[in-house]
């Protein structure tokens, strides 16, 4: 590895670089966030009381078995097989001509979809039934408990997972090249396409999607704390006025 | 006297296990009723379907002069007129003991932010914990947060309190706060209906003291009359072996 090497695919390449690293950050961001609103829903969803009889027993029954079987496909088979069937796959089929960035986001947001509807689902199940009894002593709604007291001690519990969703698809992310998204990996690879030198080109690369995991990782630490909020509680005067 | 919650025939089985057989119970308005009797006996149960945490197999359950087991009756509103009281206490631990006591009145009752905090305030102030508002339950003894527990079931201003084994899961020095926050709250002519361990305790709040085994309620009366001169041989072999 030469270092004038390294510098000079820097100083040359920085914008083609920095712009692929927002392509990354965006999709996996935005697919973390639309997947996890995915995963909440579907979440909610799988763990509703079920219906004793009737009618609204065999919707639900329909409707888990689709969310089951979406689930099943999405985290049964490789996101780098989804985007070509996804994206050439329905050109082809069906004429759709997605834009790149749309197809790039769907793709992350359905695979993260399906992982964190089960991460939820795992959330909602280790909540302690006396949370849910409570809510029902208040003659809170289903849907109430689950705004008010479950989802959000659900949603803090398994920001962690989340984390780990996010880090995984900024890496992940680079599969998309296959549809020539042009994120950080696609980018790096025309680079080196150019220059041929793929360890400097790519060496690069690693310390961006480094940096760009570890910042995430940080970001959220810190809103874990926040949300647990202070470690102390303060003592009120025993005077209140009521 | 005016009858809050009038139960007839009332059975309960989970499977082939039955755990209620036939009960007929009511409570009156202003009444402090313990139920006593050992594990197993039924008496969470009974507690229970009252406030349909467990869905009852038989029986009428009538309230209002309604019986709320029927299909259309508005089981939401129900159980906001009922407070429960619980054994594992069930705070919200997303919330502090202020948030705690406001949560249902602002989301279920419908009031003002500021008239929950209002009407919040007031009970916390009755049960002790007012300076305690902004703790979570993880930062709270265990007394502490029954005491925040009740005053959450206090604050939606309920027509009956249940209470279900309350000082059960405490540790023996901290039961005597809760006790007393109950004994306060039984002298203000609260309704209150009260599963106990705690003999003492019942002899000394209750008007009326019904002994359950094995699913029925074997014997009631006043504390005078079941702990005296119990009738029932069960009642006999039961608080010989708990007041020794």
């Amino acid at each position: 590895m030469s270092l004038d090497w390294l510098i000079k695919i820097i100083t040359n390449n920085w914008p083609m670089f920095i712009r692929g690293a927002e392509i990354t950050l965006l999709i996996s961001m935005v697919g973390t966030i639309i997947g996890s609103v995915i995963g909440l829903l579907i979440g909610v969803v799988r763990t509703m009381p079920k219906p004793e009889r009737g009618f609204k027993k065999t919707m639900m029954q329909i409707i888990n078995g689709l969310l089951s079987a979406y689930i099943e496909f999405f985290r049964g088979t490789p996101m780098i097989v989804q985007a070509m069937v996804i994206y050439y796959g329905s050109a082809q089929a069906f004429g759709i001509d997605m834009n790149i960035l749309v197809a790039g986001i769907f793709i992350v947001s359905i695979n993260t979809g399906a992982y964190m509807s089960e991460i939820v689902r795992g959330g909602i199940v280790s909540i302690d039934k006396g949370q849910f009894e409570a809510a029902d002593a208040v003659g809170m709604t289903h849907i109430q408990t689950m705004v008010n007291v479950v989802l959000p001690q659900v949603i803090r519990n398994i920001l962690p997972a989340t984390g780990n969703e996010f880090v995984i698809n900024i890496k992940d992310t680079s599969v998309l090249n296959v549809i020539a998204v042009s994120e950080l990996f696609f980018q790096t690879k025309s680079i080196a396409g150019n220059n041929f030198r793929y360890f400097e080109s790519f060496f690069v690369a690693c310390i961006l999607y480094f940096i760009m995991t570890f910042t995430v990782t940080r970001i959220l630490r810190y809103i874990e704390k926040r949300i647990d909020g202070p470690e102390n509680y303060d003592m009120l005067s025993n005077k209140i006025q009521v | 006297m005016e009858k809050v919650v009038d139960i007839q025939h009332l059975s309960k089985s989970f499977g082939n296990n039955v755990v209620l057989k036939d009960i007929d119970f009511s409570v009156s308005k202003g009444e402090v009723v313990c139920i006593i009797g050992s594990s197993g006996s039924g008496k969470s149960t009974l507690l229970r379907c009252i406030n349909l945490l467990e869905k009852p197999s038989g029986g009428q359950i009538i309230y209002n002069g309604e019986n709320i087991l029927d299909e259309k009756h508005d089981v939401y509103a129900y159980r906001a007129k009922l407070g429960m009281v619980f054994q594992q206490f069930n705070l919200f631990n997303n919330y502090n003991a202020l948030q705690n006591c406001m949560v249902g009145q602002i989301k279920v009752l419908k009031r003002s932010k500021a008239e929950a905090e209002k009407i919040a305030l007031k009970y916390l102030q009755v049960v002790g914990m007012e300076q305690y508002l902004n703790a979570k339950p993880r930062q709270l003894s265990g007394g502490q947060k029954q005491r925040v527990a009740i005053a959450r079931a206090l604050s939606m201003e309920p027509t009956v309190m249940l209470f279900d084994e309350p000082t059960s899961a405490l540790d023996p020095e901290m039961v005597g706060e809760v006790l007393k926050v109950m004994k306060g709250l039984a002298g203000t002519g609260l309704t209150m209906l009260i599963v106990t361990h705690e003999m003492e305790f019942a002899k000394d709040v209750a008007d009326r003291v019904v002994f359950m085994d094995k699913g029925v309620i074997e014997e009631e009366g006043t504390p005078e009359q079941i702990f005296n001169n119990p009738t029932q041989e069960r009642t006999r072999e039961f608080l010989k072996r708990t007041l020794r």
